[in-house]
């Protein structure tokens, strides 16, 4: 594969995917009209639909290409990051989803909010929801930039502008019908194309996971079997583990598809097709890693890409030749459009149910002015993200997404958790537990050696880990217990029976 | 306090119970993993037959856990819990 040649394959693959998604908006469209439409898709998704839809969203470009770049390039460490991307998921079924459902209309402000003082916690939890969106965003919009670059040859700016404005085209019209089905379509599209992959990689080694690693460890030395210098400190490991298993389960697009299904049962075993779409995708990545350890090998990965992100791209021209790889990159396309298409609803729905609606509009607003609003945030959102993605162009963003998990799991977990689960939590204490855990999450990073020591070039960095998870975690929970026990709420506390309630008996047992 | 209140406080109760101890679990499993990774590499990267290391039959065994878990979690609410809050709103209604 040569850098940036055009591929025609990829690009008709491209093109009926972009042309398909169209036609899914067009037929959404006629269907958004109401805000519980744009927002959670009419809450007619199924639970096979909704775990799918939740893959997709879970599933971005960077776990398909940087996974399995990482473990071609450093063999067993990639496992460890699949691994973390899937431990969260038990939490989210056990602790979130149905409370979640049951408590909330659109986002998971609703939820924190529901017996606390509307204002100061839909300021605090939209401004946690809306910093995870934009590192999210940033980093895949860098991400699709880069590789639409390599895969189809576009020139950076391009690649930013079509996935912003595709993205807006499904969100603006489609809503959360279109996002969903859009999701649907890539999950499928990606679990099919990483199957086929594996199983032509599996076929050189008579199916035996096993012929492949062990061929792997003839070749690069069984070091490629055993834990690398990726988690080389305890504290660092522990902190990107905790950050990677609580951030799942405070992703505000991860949250708000338990929105779209009819209750809360459904939105349970919806948790439960996407883990197995997801593990299983997560488990084929380690075989195509080590396939393309093996069949394409380390120097000629590295060659196209140092970070290895086109390991898998070169492996299906390997097994499959030109218009494999043309299916492959088409479907890394589609992955980037679809994930990124979720964050923007998701961050559109902060803007007008949370801020505008909620806070400016006392709650009062029409159903047509929210929606209004609602396709307002989207537009903006999208422009924003197509300038932050240019702006950050050239810049090393890998760190972003991991930023991300880590703001969801110190701001917007643990305040979630609170709010559903302890009596005494109170308003304060929810805008205390919000707040710090962004913000120390943000201060931690920006003093931690990925940025001072290796963006901005200093010889020392002011706190010694990567990774602040281990510590914002639990200062977010102590600081909203703490602040919570100061100055108790009495209505807080009142509100909590019905609350109880509401999260087994649901929204329509309400007396 | 209601007969229903009461048996609505029980389901919770058991829900939450159940709910933790497997929070825990994972949280436990996963974290005693990336200690061994970060002081005992040596042992995760013992060979038990060519090709297949502790470490990698350990991930496999993580990802199956996750699994396991949110099974036992939603087959146990899909089966005991449901039909308790079914009761429970039958009770409500019954009582009004």
């Amino acid at each position: 594969m040569q850098n940036g040649e055009t591929n025609v394959v990829a690009m008709a693959g491209f093109g009926i995917f972009i042309a398909l998604s169209l036609v899914i908006t067009w037929f959404a469209a006629r269907r958004t009209r109401s805000t519980e439409a744009f927002y959670a898709a009419g809450r007619s998704i199924t639970g096979f639909q909704n775990g799918l839809a939740l893959a997709g969203d879970y599933m971005s470009a960077a776990s398909f290409l940087g996974i399995a770049g990482l473990v071609a390039l450093s063999g067993f460490d990639g496992l460890i990051y699949s691994i973390g991307f899937l431990v969260g998921w038990p939490v989210v079924v056990c602790l979130i989803a149905e409370p979640l459902r049951n408590l909330g209309k659109f986002t998971f402000s609703d939820v924190v909010a529901f017996r606390l003082r509307q204002v100061p916690v839909r300021v605090a939890a939209a401004a946690g929801s809306l910093a995870v969106v934009a590192f999210y965003l940033i980093a895949q919009m860098v991400g699709a930039g880069n590789l639409i670059r390599l895969l189809f040859g576009l020139s950076y700016e391009v690649a930013v502008m079509i996935v912003g404005l595709v993205m807006l085209a499904y969100v603006l019209f489609g809503g959360m019908i279109a996002t969903t089905w859009v999701q649907i379509v890539k999950a499928v599209l990606l679990l099919a194309g990483a199957f086929m992959l594996a199983t032509l990689v599996l076929a050189q080694f008579s199916f035996n996971p096993i012929a492949l690693f062990s061929e792997a460890a003839r070749q690069y030395g069984d070091g490629v079997l055993a834990p690398g210098r990726f988690v080389s400190d305890p504290v660092d490991g522990i902190s990107l583990g905790l950050a990677l298993m609580f951030g799942t389960a405070g992703l505000p697009h991860i949250l708000m598809r338990f929105y779209t299904v009819p209750d809360a049962r459904t939105a349970r075993v919806s948790v439960a097709y996407a883990t197995a779409a997801i593990g299983g995708f997560y488990l084929m990545t380690f075989v195509l890693g080590f396939g393309a350890m093996v069949l394409v090998g380390q120097p000629a990965i590295r060659s196209v890409d140092a970070g290895g992100n086109m390991a898998a791209p070169l492996l299906a021209e390997v097994v499959g030749g030109q218009a494999f790889l043309g299916f492959i990159s088409a479907v890394a396309f589609a992955t980037i459009l679809a994930v990124v298409a979720g964050l923007t609803l998701a961050g559109a729905a902060a803007l007008s149910h949370d801020i505008y609606v909620h806070v400016f509009r006392g709650g009062r607003a029409s159903e047509k002015e929210e929606l209004r609003v609602a396709r307002g945030a989207t537009i903006l959102l999208a422009l924003l993200s197509i300038a932050l993605g240019i702006a950050f162009k050239g810049q090393n963003v890998a760190y972003m997404v991991g930023l991300a998990f880590a703001i969801a799991a110190s701001a917007n977990f643990p305040a979630l958790v609170l709010s559903v689960f302890w009596r005494k939590f109170t308003t304060r204490g929810a805008q205390a537990s919000i707040l710090v855990g962004t913000a120390s999450t943000l201060a931690l990073i920006w003093m931690s050696p990925t940025i001072q020591m290796d963006l901005l070039k200093h010889s020392t960095a002011y706190f010694p880990y990567r990774n602040p998870g281990l510590f914002t975690i639990p200062l977010s929970f102590v600081v909203g217990i703490v602040v919570s026990l100061m100055a108790p709420e009495p209505a807080a506390d009142e509100g909590f029976t019905k609350l109880e309630h509401q999260i087994h008996l649901g929204e329509e047992e309400d007396d | 306090m209601s007969d229903a209140q009461i048996h609505l406080t029980r389901v919770a109760a058991a829900r939450w119970r159940l709910a933790v101890l497997l929070t825990t679990v994972m949280t436990l499993v996963y974290v005693g993993f990336i200690l061994l990774i970060a002081f005992n590499k040596p042992l995760l990267g013992t060979v038990l037959i060519p090709g297949l290391s502790l470490g990698i039959v350990l991930g496999v065994f993580l990802i199956l856990l996750a699994w396991a878990l949110i099974l036992i979690y939603v087959h146990w609410t899909n089966t005991h819990y449901d039909a308790r809050v079914a009761a429970v709103r039958q009770d409500r209604r019954g009582g009004r």
